[in-house]
């Protein structure tokens, strides 16, 4: 017996009531939107439910959107999978631009931790309760957080490439 | 051993009679430095695994005298540098050359690691040679191993022709300064 | 120790300064990395040892760290490729293919059978390569140099198999939207026969070499164990979690590419040790060539190596030039004025190390707005500091060849 969308929504709906909405099926994953001060207890739900089992994260990782209003500059997304029953889940929040935190989960799922600090490399986002939150792919002195979108992709201070020569500017497209 | 197929490096030019052989010490200094480069693989990533085809059995660098690989940095000749230096990296390449003692090469392989090659990024660091002095680049991404093994020779030429004295010539100091090394 | 490598505030120096052992000898700290000769790539680790056994270690990455995620958001869909291959380079096409996949995915496209089955020949190939280095160079860690000598060669046969299919060895940028650039030739068919009659001999002879070698089972046996719970929770997926015992695979839970036509079993290990970890890949890459079989076996007749989706697949060079619509069909594919659908979308595949995954959101432009990869090597790579606790600062070395983390997958 396969664990059915449906089924997924209703105990959500149950427990957390608004705090979870938007759910649709993205091909071949089922989604939906938990409100950010939320995002913990629903990962520790889905996580610990006799039912839902969804006791693998697969991916943790930020995304960046800067035309989006002030509290949905920023969206952390979660990839959760149930193994028992094979099903696939993707759990998306957004969080506030100006000052962007969220809770962090390492103490729910072990293998966010490196995640989570990846995710504060790229886009600066404070994940409250992280036991070591510090840059990991890049040098500690930096101070922008390069995927930002305002931040370009090349350095703006080499000096072997001549952008024009390449037909593009440092803003790239 | 005739009917061996070992080649053996031809002596340099010189004068040759009966119990000795005269020629210029650049000559054998070069001949015998050329023919013994000791590597020191830094690998950092898809070059790394060309290096290791070359290193292999079926393109076995050690023809070319490179039979020991030296993983420190002071019992080699020739550093090889292989695949992306990010600007986290660059600090660390810069100590072990200064590590290596003179004389010293290096081969930069791969387009990262002679240009920053595809990766035009903040992080990475744009060609090795912002760095450290090169003598050798080798294109490719990553490179054949044969492209490596010919890079290899050509090092093996500039050892072979480079004068003894290039070490202690304010040029070559003054390559060196411009590096703010030492 | 170099002040640069840590500081004298660190937590470690303080703690040598506290614990003084009864007979009196001190703790030590050891710099592994990030250039060291044993670990293949770059990884430093910073740890605390009491003799010769390790009480703690604290890892840093980010050595070769390329940006991959900012350069794709820059980047065209079919220029993404070239990026997929120099993540996990010892096993590109699976990459390459997985970055296909994914795409397909969100533009709906089906692809003709016989491409799905070239694509799993070439992606078995992979994981075979994959497996032949990782496996080879534990060998070289224990030892053992005569094993990486002998199963180099066959690497090189793999690599003219590929060079037949898409001209390059390593990096491999294999493929185009909807199937590959060109059929593969005879010539690539033949060697590939060629390669299933002389690579199963060669590779039971590296078996046996290992299996049953006292000195391998000694340095590998119980080195660096890994419960299945524990496993899980780091996150580990593919041969290293099928180690500890837990029978995941993409292939089988979540299959793409036709995997589900073929008949093949996962090989699982029990203790999660270092041993185990080498005989699943060894198991695997038997698995990888009785696929290969089959796939080579129930191959459809005809020549259909890519979809017909004109919107996204290039047309050949020749067409381009004699013929108007190929004409305007290459000038939109290049330019990137195709339609893509506002959508997101996360494809998993099998990769050499676990479970690849793909996240892509699009806003509808010719670029991704945002390309996440799941890097196995980056999630289960935490697990390290934690397996090595309590080793011999040999086995560190084993354990780390032995979980096949490979640097540019690690840093991306």
């Amino acid at each position: 017996m396969a664990l059915e969308t449906i089924q997924i929504k209703e105990k959500l709906v149950e427990s957390f009531d608004s705090a979870v909405f938007e759910f649709k099926q993205e091909r071949d994953i089922f989604s939906f939107e938990v409100a950010a001060d939320k995002i913990t207890a629903v990962i520790l739900f889905l996580k610990n439910d006799p039912t839902l089992r969804f006791h693998f994260l697969t991916d943790l990782c930020g995304i960046h959107y800067p035309d989006n209003d002030e509290e949905h500059q920023f969206a952390v997304v979660y990839h959760l999978h149930n193994w028992y029953e094979n099903k696939r889940i993707k759990v998306k929040t957004y969080i506030n631009g100006e000052n962007p935190e969220i809770k962090s989960i390492s103490n729910i799922f072990l293998c966010s931790n490196w995640m989570e600090r990846e995710t504060y490399d790229f886009y600066g986002i404070n994940f409250i309760g992280h036991p070591q939150l510090k840059r990991i792919l890049n040098m500690d002195e930096m101070i922008s957080f390069p995927m930002r979108k305002e931040f370009p992709m090349e350095d703006s201070g080499r000096t072997d490439k001549d952008d024009r020569f390449f037909g593009r500017t440092t803003d790239n497209y | 051993m005739s009917d061996s197929n070992i080649n053996m490096v031809a002596p340099p030019e010189g004068v040759v009679g009966e119990g000795f052989f005269a020629t210029k010490l650049n000559d054998v200094v070069g001949m015998a430095r050329a023919n013994s480069l000791w590597p020191l693989p830094f690998a950092t990533s898809c070059c790394g695994i060309e290096f290791m085809a070359t290193m292999a059995s079926h393109y076995d660098l050690a023809r070319f005298g490179s039979e020991r690989v030296s993983f420190s940095p002071r019992q080699a000749d020739m550093l090889m540098v292989m695949g992306t230096i990010s600007k986290k990296m660059a600090p660390i390449l810069r100590q072990v050359y200064e590590q290596m003692s003179e004389p010293r090469w290096v081969i930069a392989v791969g387009a990262c690691a002679s240009s920053g090659g595809i990766f035009d990024t903040y992080s990475v660091l744009q060609g090795i040679d912002k760095v450290i002095p090169v003598d050798v680049y080798v294109p490719g991404c990553p490179p054949r191993p044969e492209q490596i093994v010919d890079g290899v020779m050509k090092l093996q030429e500039l050892v072979r022709t480079e004068s003894v004295r290039r070490r202690s010539s304010p040029e070559y100091q003054e390559l060196l300064a411009s590096y703010n090394i030492k | 120790m170099s002040e640069l490598l840590l500081p004298p505030e660190h937590r470690y120096a303080k703690r040598i300064k506290e614990q003084l052992n009864e007979d009196g000898s001190e703790l030590s700290i050891l710099n592994l990395g990030p250039t060291h000769p044993a670990t293949h790539g770059i990884f430093q680790n910073i740890l605390l040892m009491d003799g010769e056994r390790i009480l703690e270690a604290e890892p840093t990455i980010g050595y070769i760290h390329r940006a991959f995620e900012k350069i794709a958001e820059n980047r065209p869909f079919y220029q993404i490729t070239p990026l997929t291959d120099r993540m996990n380079y010892c096993s590109s096409p699976i990459n390459n293919m997985g970055w296909w996949m994914t795409l397909e995915k969100l533009l709906d496209i089906e692809v003709p059978k016989r491409a799905q089955y070239l694509r799993v020949i070439v992606m078995e190939l992979a994981r075979i390569t994959d497996h032949i280095i990782c496996n080879s160079i534990l060998g070289v860690d224990t030892g053992a140099y005569t094993g990486f000598l002998y199963v180099f060669q066959f690497r090189e046969k793999v690599y003219e198999i590929y060079e037949e299919i898409c001209g390059a060895r390593l990096t491999t940028n294999m493929g185009r939207i909807g199937g590959f650039e060109r059929d593969w030739s005879p010539k690539a068919f033949e060697l590939l026969n060629t390669f299933l009659e002389e690579f199963p001999a060669a590779w039971k002879e590296f078996e046996n070499l290992f299996e049953r070698n006292r000195i391998f089972i000694d340095r590998t046996v119980n080195v660096g164990p890994i419960s299945a719970e524990q496993a899980m929770a780091y996150g580990f997926t593919g041969p290293n979690l099928r180690a500890a015992g837990v029978d995941y695979d993409v292939r089988v839970s979540q299959p793409y590419s036709s995997y589900e036509d073929f008949d093949f079993i996962i090989p699982v290990g029990k203790s999660g040790d270092t041993y185990d970890r080498f005989c699943v890949r060894n198991a695997e890459v038997w698995e990888s060539l009785s696929i290969i079989r089959q796939a080579l076996a129930k191959m459809p007749e005809g020549n259909d190596f890519h979809a017909d989706v004109p919107d996204y697949y290039l047309p050949p060079k020749e067409d381009v030039y004699t013929s108007m619509e190929s004409l305007i069909y290459h000038f939109k594919i290049v330019m990137g004025e195709v339609p893509v659908p506002v959508a997101e979308v996360y494809h998993p595949v099998e990769g050499g190390n676990g479970e690849l995954g793909f996240y892509l959101v699009t806003d509808g432009s010719r670029t991704p707005y945002r390309l996440h990869f799941r890097r196995p090597c980056f999630i289960y790579y935490q697990a390290y500091p934690e397996m090595i606790k309590g080793a011999l600062l040999s086995d560190a070395i084993v354990i780390l060849s032995s979980l096949n983390v490979i640097a540019g997958e690690l840093d991306a």
